[in-house]
This record gives structure tokens, C-alpha cells and sequence, in this order.
């Protein structure tokens, strides 16, 4: 192996590119979305409701690793220590200061984000591979650091902490679960529009350009260190908002559930609902939440063979994930208009 | 001192297995330029199978010999059944299909032979080498297993024209089929030769960790560590970030307070993140340079 240095060639890149116009859907299919998010959970029962804002919670965090990964090119494993830390924020403010809940997820918003681009900085050298360790020693670390001695009095340990969940307020005649739904869909609302609108501004302008080529980027004048912490603590605010959500819908937090096979599922969620495009996010949280269990009712001994063949399935039929189906799906509509 | 050099030694034993991994991930990396997460349970799928092939009765060393064998065909069944169709997709949804066959190899290998923990054989027995209490005679073995690998595979690679074949092919593809050299089975004998060595790993490993199909589990995370440590693009500095890496989990060990068992990963991974924000490509890597 020769000392030479290698040089690659352009369109060698982690991310491919995605055109910021293709990354949202059209108005009359969000409007459809919308009316059927609103509607039918008026129509199904406690549990039910109880999934789809799983959905919607994990659909968030799958969200912000796009914004990360999808929108400035830089790839996490460690998605999860953002999400333990939201969800501790919340429950810790809840349990031991009796903030409300809503009031607790602006703070583990901030509290993320300050972590994140901390994170962000000695992270900053880093690219592909080695970015993909550095941020999985962060996923690894953190449900052990939530176990420490001196921590014990606040995280409450192995233990954990039980959160209470919240009523529906003003006398609505809703149960907890419902409540929580329309709750959480009204923050997914606002983040996804924040997420769109991030990514058609400046900011969101410079993040593709690091993500498509940081030396070009930078050459024409955008602060390429500036602008991947920023994305960094982006991505890790919005998974905190995702965590805080998470802990008031479970109830519960627990060190070992935020451990690295949270960060590879939302890692696969993204893949699944495809790189770069944003309502994908919720198709990749749906086969994340999904497929698990339906491959264990397929066979209990096997589920994991299942759960594998299925994912591979996914990406031979769609190697761009739900995105490449929505493309499809628009070609087709654009040919029937025509005829 | 004296603690201080035993726990070295205990570190370059448990080094010992980072490296055989490690130089595993580095070999699949130089052919197909991504890190394998299911090599380990390739690996791990291979040592089971020369346990079966040993519970009937087969030697060892035939075992080893055919375990070889079917690992080299596996690799490159897998590559050419599962992983050809998606050389085309993003890098992205390659790392999927990574984690789709761990999940796939690691359910399988537990219906089959269940998650019990098995004992497994070693060649070079278990008395301690040169009255060291810290590494044994099977510790040394596989040190010397994984030097002599090194060795061999320096040799493939600088003097034959297979090895040189494969080299091109994992530098500048579109130059090497222009000098008439099959990429794609390139790619292919990589996939194949990584397995095999994997499989060397595995089967060393499994006396120290016992045979269990989450054997790999923590050893694969320390190798991709250790690898990169040493920078992808260089076997020997595999090798070296793999000693390394066992002796930093050590010390770490040993002299910081508070660190257990839980927290020893944290801290070897922690330090090696400083390593690498001071060199990025790994101690003995390549700096690549990328063209506008």
C-alpha cells in the first residue's frame, strides 16, 4: 500500500444530493395528511392512539437526524444520547421542580441544543466513519453516565424515574392518551414547519452546500464550522423535544431505554423514509415501530431473520426509501393529467 | 509497577482480539469502502459452525480448515447474492443493509444452536505462558496467530498479482477495468478474504469470551474502534489500534477511579475521539485529499 495520497474524485459523496424543493410535499397531499392525523383519532381506540403519537414522537426524531444528515451531510449514531437527555430533562423538571410538562420541553429544547453544539465543536475535525464513532461513543456513554453515583438523587438510577401523565386540561372531555395525541401533534406541526422553513433559508442554504461540497462552501463564504454546529445543535434540540414528548407518552425513563439500538433504529427510520426528505421522516418511524412487531408475530424464534429480510426488501425495492415512492407516485399523477 | 506491567500484558492479551477483528473491518473496508457491521456475526455464524463440525467429531485443525473454507464462500455468496444489487445505492441505505443482516445472522444463529453459552476448544491449552499469571499459552497463540496474518496478508498484498489486482480495484475502479481487471469479483474475493479472517478472529475469540451468538457484540465494537484508531486504510495500523485499544481499556480500568466494568468503553472511546481530533485519519492512515 503505497504512501501516495489518494485522491477522490467529485460525486464521491456520503449524501447524495438532495434539491431543497424536493424535500417537502406538495399543499393539497399535506392538507390530506393533516385532516387524516386530526381525524382518526376520534375514531380508534386508547392504544391505537397511543402508537401514533409513538409515531409522531419517533417521526420527530427521525426528523432531526435529516435535518442533521439530510440537510448538512453529517452522519450520528448518537441521536440517542440527545433523545435521553430530553426525556431526563422533562422528567427530572417534572418529578423534582413540579414544572408543568409543557413548560419542560422549551427547556430540554435549549438544554439539548447547548449540548448539541457543544457536541458539535471537538466533532467539527471529524467527517463519515469517523464521525459515525466518535458520535456512537456518545450513545454508548450516556446510559452509563445516567447511572452514575452522584446522579442517583435527581436520575433515580438503574431505576429510573416515573413520570406522571399529564390530564386534559380545561375540562376537556378527552382521555390522557388523546389528549397527548393532539398535544404532541400540535409540537410535531410546528417543528415540521420550522424544519422546512430552516432548510429554505440561509441557514438551511449553507447547510447544503457543506453537505454537497464543504471545501466549495466554504470558498464561497460560508462559515462551514459555524454552520455544522448549528446544525448539530439543531438536530439535537429537536430530538430532545422528541425525548421529553417520549418520556410523558411512556411514563417512564430508564437509562437502558436510550441506549445505541435506539440511535440504529432512528438510523434506519431515516434511511426507510428516505435521506434528505422530510416527511419521510414519519414513514421511516412507522417501520420502526411497526415492523419489530410485526416480524414477531411472523415467527417469535426468527423475528430478528424477519425483521432483516423485510428491511432488505425495503431498500433492493426502494434503495432512496419512501421518497423514491412519492417521486413515482407524482409521476404518475403528472402522466394521467396529461392523458 | 509491577500492577502497571501486568495490566499491560492483560491488555495486550485482550489487545490481541481487537486486532484479529480489527484487520478483519480494515480488509472488507479496503475492498468495498464500508465498514461491515455484521462482520462480527459472520464471524460469529463461522466459529459456530466448526463447533458443530467438532461436536461430530471433527479435529481440530480440519475443523479450523474447512470452517475457512465455508467462511471464504459465505463472504462471497453474501456480496454476490445480497450486496451486488445495492452497489449502486446511496451509502446510506448500504449501512442498512449491513444492520439488516446482522439482525438476520444473529436471529438465525440463535434458533440454531439457542443463546446458551458454549465452551469452545483452543489448540494452544490454557497453562500460563512463562510463569505469567496475566497471559496464557492461548493468548499467546493468538498474538502470534495475528502477527503472522499480518504478515501473510503484507505479502499478498505487496507481491502477488491477485493482491495487487485487488489493490487497484479498491483505488481507482474505473482505471483497473481499463487495464482489464474484474472489479467486481475484486470486490467479491474481499468480501471473501474478510470473512475468512473474521472467522480466524471468532475462533480465537471463543475460548476467552465463550461461543454464544452475542459473542461478537462488544469485541466488533472495539475492533472498528481499534481500526479506526489506526486509521482504515492501513492493516498494520489495525493491528497496532488493536493493542493499543486493550491497553488503554486497562489501564483506564485499573487506574481512573470509578471506572467499571460499565465504563471502561466510554473512556477507551472517549480517548481515542482526542486521538482522533488531533490526527483525523487514524495514526497511520492515509490523509485523503478530495478534489472540488
Amino acid at each position: 500500500m503505497s504512501a501516495a495520497e489518494e485522491v477522490v474524485a467529485e460525486g464521491h459523496q456520503a449524501v447524495e444530493a438532495v434539491p431543497k424543493r424536493a424535500m417537502t410535499l406538495g399543499t393539497g397531499t399535506s392538507l390530506v395528511v393533516l385532516a387524516a392525523l386530526l381525524i382518526v383519532p376520534l375514531l380508534v381506540k386508547n392504544f391505537i392512539i397511543f402508537q401514533m403519537t409513538m409515531l409522531l414522537i419517533y417521526g420527530l426524531a427521525v426528523l432531526a437526524l435529516n435535518i442533521l444528515t439530510g440537510g448538512s451531510g453529517q452522519f450520528s449514531l448518537g441521536q440517542s444520547a440527545f433523545y435521553a437527555v430530553g426525556a431526563y430533562t422533562s422528567a427530572v423538571l417534572m418529578e423534582h421542580a413540579n414544572i408543568n410538562y409543557a413548560l419542560t420541553i422549551p427547556i430540554s429544547a435549549v438544554v439539548c441544543f447547548g449540548f448539541g453544539y457543544l457536541f458539535g465543536k471537538p466533532a467539527l475535525r471529524l467527517s463519515g466513519v469517523y464521525l459515525a464513532l466518535a458520535t456512537f461513543a456518545l450513545a454508548t456513554a450516556m446510559p452509563q453516565l445516567l447511572k452514575l453515583n452522584f446522579l442517583e438523587h435527581w436520575t433515580g438510577g438503574v431505576q429510573g424515574l416515573v413520570v406522571t401523565k399529564p390530564d386534559a386540561p380545561f375540562g376537556l372531555p378527552m382521555s390522557q392518551d388523546m389528549w397527548l395525541y393532539y398535544f404532541t401533534l400540535v409540537v410535531t406541526i410546528a417543528i415540521y414547519i420550522f424544519a422546512v422553513n430552516l432548510l429554505r433559508s440561509r441557514s438551511g442554504r449553507a447547510f447544503m452546500a457543506i453537505r454537497d461540497n464543504e471545501i466549495a462552501a466554504s470558498a464561497m463564504g460560508v462559515d462551514v464550522a459555524r454552520y455544522k454546529t448549528l446544525a448539530f445543535g439543531v438536530s439535537a434540540a429537536v430530538t430532545g423535544i422528541a425525548g421529553s414528548l417520549g418520556a410523558i407518552a411512556v411514563q417512564f425513563v430508564a437509562p437502558d431505554s436510550y441506549t445505541i439500538t435506539l440511535a440504529i433504529s432512528l438510523f434506519l427510520g431515516m434511511v426507510v423514509g428516505g435521506v434528505g426528505w422530510l416527511p419521510g421522516s414519519f414513514v421511516g418511524a412507522a417501520f420502526i415501530i411497526f415492523v419489530p412487531n410485526m416480524a414477531e408475530s411472523i415467527s417469535k424464534g426468527l423475528s430478528g431473520a424477519v425483521f432483516g429480510v423485510l428491511l432488505f426488501l425495503v431498500i433492493y425495492l426502494v434503495p432512496h426509501g419512501a421518497r423514491q415512492v412519492a417521486i413515482l407516485g407524482q409521476q404518475l399523477v403528472n402522466k394521467l393529467k396529461k392523458n | 509497577m509491577e500492577l502497571f506491567t501486568n495490566q499491560i500484558l492483560a491488555g495486550i492479551a485482550t489487545g490481541a482480539i481487537y486486532a484479529c477483528m480489527a484487520l478483519a473491518v480494515v480488509m472488507i473496508y479496503q475492498a468495498i469502502d464500508h465498514l461491515n457491521f455484521a462482520q462480527g456475526e459472520m464471524a460469529m455464524f463461522a466459529t459456530f459452525v466448526s463447533w458443530q463440525l467438532m461436536q461430530w467429531g471433527v479435529p481440530y485443525w480440519a475443523a479450523f480448515v474447512i470452517t475457512l473454507a465455508f467462511a471464504f464462500v459465505g463472504g462471497v455468496a453474501i456480496e454476490r447474492i445480497l450486496f451486488k444489487p445495492l452497489a449502486k445505492a446511496p451509502v446510506l441505505t448500504n449501512v442498512a443493509g449491513f444492520i439488516a443482516l446482522f439482525a438476520i445472522i444473529n436471529s438465525s444463529a440463535g434458533l440454531i444452536w439457542d443463546f446458551t453459552i458454549k465452551q469452545y476448544p483452543t489448540p494452544f491449552g490454557s497453562s500460563p505462558f512463562l510463569g505469567s499469571q496475566l497471559i496464557s499459552t492461548h493468548q499467546a497463540g493468538m498474538i502470534g496467530v495475528t502477527v503472522l496474518l499480518l504478515i501473510g496478508l503484507y505479502f499478498f498484498f505487496q507481491y502477488t498479482r491477485i493482491g495487487l489486482a485487488m489493490r487497484a480495484a479498491a483505488s481507482v475502479p474505473e482505471s483497473a477495468r481499463l487495464v482489464g481487471i474484474n472489479t467486481s469479483w475484486m470486490i467479491a474475493l474481499g468480501w471473501g478474504m474478510a470473512s475468512a479472517i473474521g472467522a480466524i478472529a471468532g475462533m480465537l475469540i471463543a475460548p476467552v469470551v465463550f461461543l454464544e451468538p452475542n459473542m461478537m457484540g462488544g469485541v466488533l465494537i472495539y475492533g472498528f474502534a481499534a481500526a479506526v484508531l489506526g486509521g482504515l486504510t492501513s492493516p498494520f495500523g489495525a493491528v497496532v489500534g488493536g493493542f493499543l485499544m486493550g491497553i488503554f481499556e486497562n489501564l483506564a480500568g485499573t487506574y481512573i477511579p470509578g471506572v467499571g466494568n460499565e465504563l471502561k468503553l466510554p473512556i477507551a472511546l472517549a480517548l481515542i475521539i482526542s486521538v482522533l481530533v488531533v490526527k483525523p485519519a487514524g495514526l497511520f492512515g492515509r490523509h485523503i485529499v478530495k478534489r472540488v
